[in-house]
C-alpha cells in the first residue's frame, strides 16, 4: 500500500515503436484473461451486494437502513472512526517528520515496528485489550472497582480500531517524504522560518495528497473494520454494534436483504474512498506536471 | 524543539517532538497491548503450551489458515502479474476502471466482501449454480476459504509489482529490443530479473494478510472444526468459551510467525532499496 501515491506519478503510457509489443492476438488473450478474473473475483462481488440488497424492492431497503438500530449502528461507526483517523494522522505525521528528516540508529528498525499491526490478525487486535482490559485482564479488577468499562463499550471498540488502522497515514507520508528529503526545510530554516512555521508553508503543501490519501485509507479500513471489533464490542444492538458487525448479526439471522442493504452503505463508502483516490492521483500527478513545465 | 540547540548537527527543528510522540503512542497503543499476548502465554507451562498448541483441533486449524493463504498468495502472483502487466502495456477499453478496480479489496470492508463472495458462490448462486452439477463445492469448502484471501490479497501484488514495470518499460527493455532481442528472451532474461523482487514481496504480504484475514472468511468457510475452521475463527470460537488461554497460546504462535514474515517482507524491500541506491 506505502507510496501508492509517489508510484502512480509517472504513468502515462508511452507510445511504443510496433516491433516492441507483443503480437495482436497474445495481447487479447492477455487482457481477455485479465478481465475475466477481475470479473470473477472483484467486480461481480460488488455488483451483488447492490442486485441483493433490492431484491425484495426499494421498500425494504430503505426499512432496512432506516431502522433504529442500523442507525445507531452508523452512528458508532461514524464516532470510531471520527477519533481513530486525527490520532493516527497525527502520529503519522510526527512518525514521518522523525524517519524523513533526520539520521538516526535503528531506524529501519522503528518503521518495521510501525508496520506490526499490518501482520497482526484483526481477531488478535481485539484480543490483546481484552486480555489487558477485559474483566479477567491484567488491569480488570482495577478498572472494575471503578466503574470503568473498556471492553463491550466504546473506548474497547475505539482502541481496536486505532490499532488496526495505526500504520495507514505513516506508511504513506514515510516514503513520501523520504523521496523528498530534508532540502526544502533546511533551505527555510536559512531563511529563518521557525519550525511550525516550516511545517504549515514548505512540508504539508509538498505532502498535502499523500497526507489526504492516507487519511482516507485509515477511515475506509476504521470504518469497515471487522474482526477486531468484533472481540471488543459485545454486540449489543442499538448500542455496541457497528456498521459490520450489524452486517454480520443480519445476515446470521438470515435477514438477508436487510443485511445486504446495509451492506451497501459501506460499499458506497468504498466506492467513495476510490473515487477520492482516482482523483488525488490526478491532482498529484498535474502538479508535478505543472513544476516539470 | 529542544533536539536543535541540543545537537547542533541536527538543521531541522521537532526531532524530539516527533521522535517523542511516535515512541509514546507506538508504545501504548501497539508494543504494550502486543506484549500482553505473550505475559499470559507465560503464565503455562511449556508442556501445557504444547499440548494446548497442538491439539489435533489447532493443529488443522494451522493448516487451513497457511494452505488456503498458501494458494491464495501463488494465485495472485500469477494473476497479479497478469493485471499489472496487462494494465501497464495494454490499451484497452474500461483500462482506468479496471485500475480502480485492483484497490477495491483495500477499500472494501471485510464482511461486505465475505457475504458478497458467499451469495456468489454458494450452491444457489450466480457461480455456484454452476459448479454444482460439475461436483465442484466452492462456497463452505477450502476452496472457498481459497477465493476470499485471493480477494483480499490481488491488490498487495499488483500495487508492488505495477510501479516496477512501469519502470522497466522505459529503459531496459528498449536496449534489448535494440539489441535484437527475441520477445520470449527479452522477458526471460531482462524483465522477469527484475520482476522477481516486487514479485516476492507481494506474494509475502499477500500470504501474510491471508494468514490472519478473519471477516471475508468466515462467511464462505462454513466454519467446520477439522475441515475449514481458519485460526483466527479458533481463537474466537475459544474467547467466546471464556478459554481466554487457550486462546491467548494460538495467537501467540500466529504472532510468531507473522513476525517472522514481516521482517522477511521488510528484508526483500530493503534489499530492493539498496539495490536502486547502487545503480
Amino acid at each position: 500500500m506505502a507510496g501508492v501515491v509517489t508510484a502512480h506519478l509517472s504513468r502515462d503510457p508511452e507510445l511504443r515503436p510496433r516491433h516492441r509489443n507483443e503480437p495482436r492476438w497474445v495481447q487479447w488473450l492477455l487482457i481477455g484473461l485479465a478481465l475475466l478474473f477481475m470479473l470473477l473475483i472483484v467486480a461481480l462481488p460488488l455488483v451483488s451486494i447492490f442486485i441483493e440488497a433490492f431484491k425484495r424492492g426499494v421498500d425494504v431497503y430503505v426499512a432496512s437502513i432506516t431502522e433504529s438500530d442500523a442507525l445507531s449502528a452508523l452512528r458508532l461507526t461514524l464516532l470510531a472512526a471520527v477519533i481513530s483517523v486525527p490520532i493516527n494522522t497525527l502520529f503519522g505525521i510526527a512518525a514521518a517528520w522523525a524517519i524523513s528528516k533526520f539520521r538516526f540508529r535503528g531506524k529501519q528498525f522503528l518503521v518495521t515496528l510501525i508496520d506490526l499491526p499490518f501482520a497482526v490478525s484483526p481477531v488478535i487486535a481485539g484480543l490483546i485489550f481484552v486480555l489487558l482490559f477485559g474483566a479477567q485482564g491484567f488491569f480488570g479488577p482495577w478498572l472494575d472497582d471503578r466503574n470503568i468499562q473498556i471492553i463491550f463499550a466504546l473506548p474497547g471498540i475505539v482502541l481496536a480500531t486505532a490499532f488496526v488502522t495505526f500504520p495507514f497515514v505513516a506508511r504513506e507520508l514515510i516514503p513520501l517524504m523520504q523521496a523528498q528529503g530534508p532540502h526544502e526545510e533546511e533551505a527555510a530554516v536559512t531563511l529563518g522560518a521557525k519550525g511550525w512555521q516550516i511545517f504549515w508553508r514548505v512540508t504539508l503543501p509538498n505532502i498535502k495528497w499523500g497526507l489526504l490519501y492516507g487519511m482516507i485509507l485509515c477511515n475506509a479500513r476504521a470504518m469497515g473494520e471487522f474482526g477486531a471489533v468484533s472481540v471488543v464490542s459485545g454486540h449489543i444492538r442499538g448500542q455496541t454494534n457497528t456498521l459490520p458487525l450489524h452486517v454480520e448479526i443480519l445476515y446470521n439471522e438470515y435477514q438477508f436483504s436487510a443485511s445486504f442493504a446495509v451492506a451497501s452503505l459501506l460499499v458506497l463508502l468504498a466506492v467513495f474512498t476510490l473515487i477520492m483516490k482516482s482523483f488525488i492521483e490526478w491532482k498529484s500527478h498535474r502538479e508535478t506536471a505543472k513544476e516539470a513545465h | 524543539m529542544k533536539g536543535s540547540k541540543r545537537k547542533s548537527r541536527r538543521v531541522l527543528p521537532g526531532f524530539g517532538l516527533s521522535m517523542g510522540f511516535t515512541i509514546f503512542y507506538l508504545g501504548l497503543l501497539v508494543l504494550i497491548p502486543l506484549s500482553a499476548v505473550f505475559i499470559k502465554t507465560s503464565g503455562l507451562s511449556w508442556g501445557e503450551f504444547w499440548e494446548t498448541v497442538t491439539a489435533p483441533r489447532v493443529l488443522a486449524s494451522y493448516k487451513i489458515s497457511f494452505l488456503t493463504a498458501f494458494f491464495a498468495a501463488l494465485v495472485n502472483l500469477v494473476f497479479g502479474l497478469l493485471v499489472a502487466w496487462v494494465l501497464v502495456r495494454y490499451q484497452f477499453p474500461g483500462k482506468r476502471l479496471v485500475d480502480s478496480l485492483v484497490d477495491l479489496p483495500f477499500a472494501l470492508p471485510t464482511a461486505v466482501a465475505g457475504i458478497a463472495l458467499t451469495a456468489i458462490y454458494a450452491p444457489n448462486g450466480w457461480i455456484g449454480k454452476f459448479l454444482e452439477p460439475l461436483g465442484i463445492k466452492v462456497a463452505f469448502s477450502p476452496i472457498g476459504i481459497t477465493i476470499a484471501l485471493i480477494f483480499i490479497g490481488l491488490p498487495f501484488v499488483v500495487r508492488t509489482v505495477q510501479p516496477v514495470l512501469q519502470d522497466l518499460e522505459k529503459d531496459t527493455e528498449e536496449a534489448a529490443a535494440m539489441l535484437g532481442a527475441y520477445r520470449a528472451r527479452t522477458f526471460r532474461s531482462v524483465i522477469l530479473p527484475e520482476l522477481i523482487p516486487p514479485l516476492l514481496t507481494g506474494f509475502a504480504m499477500a500470504f501474510a494478510r491471508g494468514i490472519g484475514e478473519y471477516g471475508s472468511v468466515v462467511f464462505i468457510s462454513g466454519n467446520m472444526p477439522m475441515k475449514t475452521e481458519i485460526a483466527p475463527l479458533l481463537i474466537m470460537t475459544k474467547l467466546e468459551q471464556y478459554d481466554y488461554m487457550g486462546a491467548t497460546a494460538i495467537a501467540a504462535v500466529m504472532l510468531v510467525l507473522s513476525f517472522l514474515l514481516l521482517l522477511l517482507i521488510n528484508y526483500l524491500q530493503w534489499r530492493a532499496g539498496r539495490r536502486v541506491i547502487a545503480e
